[in-house]
């Protein structure tokens, strides 16, 4: 799922300050279980920016085109007659939503990772999109988003007992994790094992996928 | 498993002549100047066979350690070890400044990671391990060794280098420590390094278990001059601790 944080109200409010007309949009994916742009959270907005509010709407999933048509078609001369949309989703929803409606858009949202859900309010980064995956040679454990450095090579000299020296020694670092669960489970050869470098290439060109 | 490569420097010489050696370390600060390292240089130059220049320590941004490593081989006639930290460049940076330092007759590569820049008195920075330091390590052999860079493109002219890593024989757990040096070794390291060492049962230890990699090791010691410096290593040095008797009697 993908995690996000709504902006400060402060920073959403000086967003919105210079128009007069706006249109909320809200997601019933992500950002609802997230409880940052879903029914509840679209309506408390609404009521912050009260008079500005042209009308709103909580699009089912709203980083994909089609539900987007389909949920925003009754709206669209709202939309239209609107000075902005301001988007309780990820960015990935608010682009979607730029490119439907042709407006200004204003993110409400910060997009924070590709997270596990542990429970509401309880979200973990586990994934960078990195389109090389090899978490079946690191215990299930992400190296490149769980190890500040991201190396595929670890650990490094700044891990002391098992914690990170990024963020004062209270997170895990990410290789003592790979290697704990690959001593359990006897595979400490793909530990030992060296990872050459990757080709970042590959990866400035995944910008689509279409088949 | 011990390199094969030639002793290209005099550090490298010496240790394979099974001589016991010492190494220094000069710090590059925030300033435009050499006078200091220059000094430093020369009152350690008697006592030992290189000095390490060190490279943006605690990410902390620095004058560019190439620089002073190439002045004191020159000024002084002091071997160095330029140490590179992977976390300021990306491959293309550090493959030009291997180049820059083959041609200005550095001898020594220490090849390490460096603190993560929100260490640092730049912490807004990107780190941006492109390569990781064993990753770095095996670029190195593909320069030093098959003349080439990471793709193959042929490099013209020799990198006569030798290649140093860091290890940390305070680390716990030490087995993944001891895995992770026993792949930089296989793929071209001449030298161990270790961090700075106060405790002796540890540093034995580290080396009963790296003894089967048959690659000579530079153990890293500070005199303790004050309870102060002390508590300073055992506290803000990532990987450093000093045994808690030892700090207790000094506190004394």
């Amino acid at each position: 799922m993908i995690i996000t944080k709504q902006k400060p109200l402060e920073e959403t409010m000086d967003m919105t300050e210079p128009y007069s007309k706006i249109f909320v949009v809200g997601c019933g994916k992500c950002a609802t279980v997230c409880q940052t742009g879903g029914e509840e959270e679209v309506a408390a907005m609404v009521e912050e920016l009260k008079d500005k509010i042209s009308d709103f709407a909580v699009v089912e999933e709203p980083c994909d085109l089609r539900l987007t048509r389909r949920d925003l078609k009754a709206h669209k001369e709202t939309i239209a007659g609107s000075d902005a949309v301001l988007v309780m989703n990820c960015g990935a929803g608010v682009q979607t939503i730029a490119d439907y409606t042709g407006r200004i858009v204003l993110p409400a949202l910060d997009t924070m990772f590709i997270g596990s859900t542990e429970r509401i309010g309880r979200f973990y980064d586990r994934c960078k999109a990195c389109g090389e995956c090899i978490l079946d040679e690191t215990g299930g454990i992400c190296p490149i988003t769980r190890c500040a450095k991201s190396i595929l090579n670890g650990p490094c000299g700044g891990q002391v007992e098992g914690k990170c020296e990024v963020g004062e020694y209270k997170n895990d670092c990410a290789w003592i994790l790979i290697w704990k669960k690959l001593k359990e489970q006897e595979r400490l050869d793909l530990f030992a094992e060296f990872r050459p470098p990757r080709d970042h290439g590959k990866k400035a060109l995944l910008t689509e996928i279409i088949f | 498993m011990v390199s094969k490569r030639p002793a290209y420097s005099n550090l490298m010489k010496e240790i394979r002549k099974g001589q016991f050696v010492l190494t220094g370390e000069l710090e590059p600060e925030k300033t435009t100047g050499l006078e200091e390292i220059l000094a430093s240089a020369r009152a350690m130059k008697p006592y030992v066979v290189a000095a390490n220049v060190t490279d943006n320590p605690l990410a902390m941004a620095f004058m560019n350690s190439l620089v002073p490593s190439y002045i004191v081989q020159r000024d002084v006639g002091l071997e160095t070890v330029y140490q590179m930290v992977i976390r300021d460049r990306n491959r293309l940076a550090l493959l030009s400044d291997v180049l820059a330092a083959a041609h200005l007759g550095i001898r020594n590569i220490l090849a390490i990671s460096g603190d993560h820049t929100v260490l640092g008195d730049n912490k807004g920075a990107l780190s941006v391990y492109d390569l990781d330091s064993a990753q770095f390590v095996y670029m190195l052999h593909k320069m030093v060794d098959e003349g080439t860079d990471l793709e193959g493109n042929e490099i013209h002219g020799k990198v006569p280098i030798n290649v140093g890593i860091a290890a940390n024989p305070n680390a716990d757990p030490l087995e993944p420590e001891i895995l992770k040096i026993g792949r930089k070794v296989k793929i071209g390291t001449d030298f161990i390094q270790t961090q700075t060492m106060f405790d002796i049962d540890l540093t034995k230890e580290f080396l009963k278990e790296t003894e089967r990699l048959n690659t000579p090791t530079l153990v890293g010691v500070f005199p303790l001059k004050s309870f102060g410096i002390a508590d300073f290593f055992d506290k803000y040095i990532p990987g450093v601790s000093v045994p808690k008797d030892l700090l207790a009697a000094m506190e004394k």
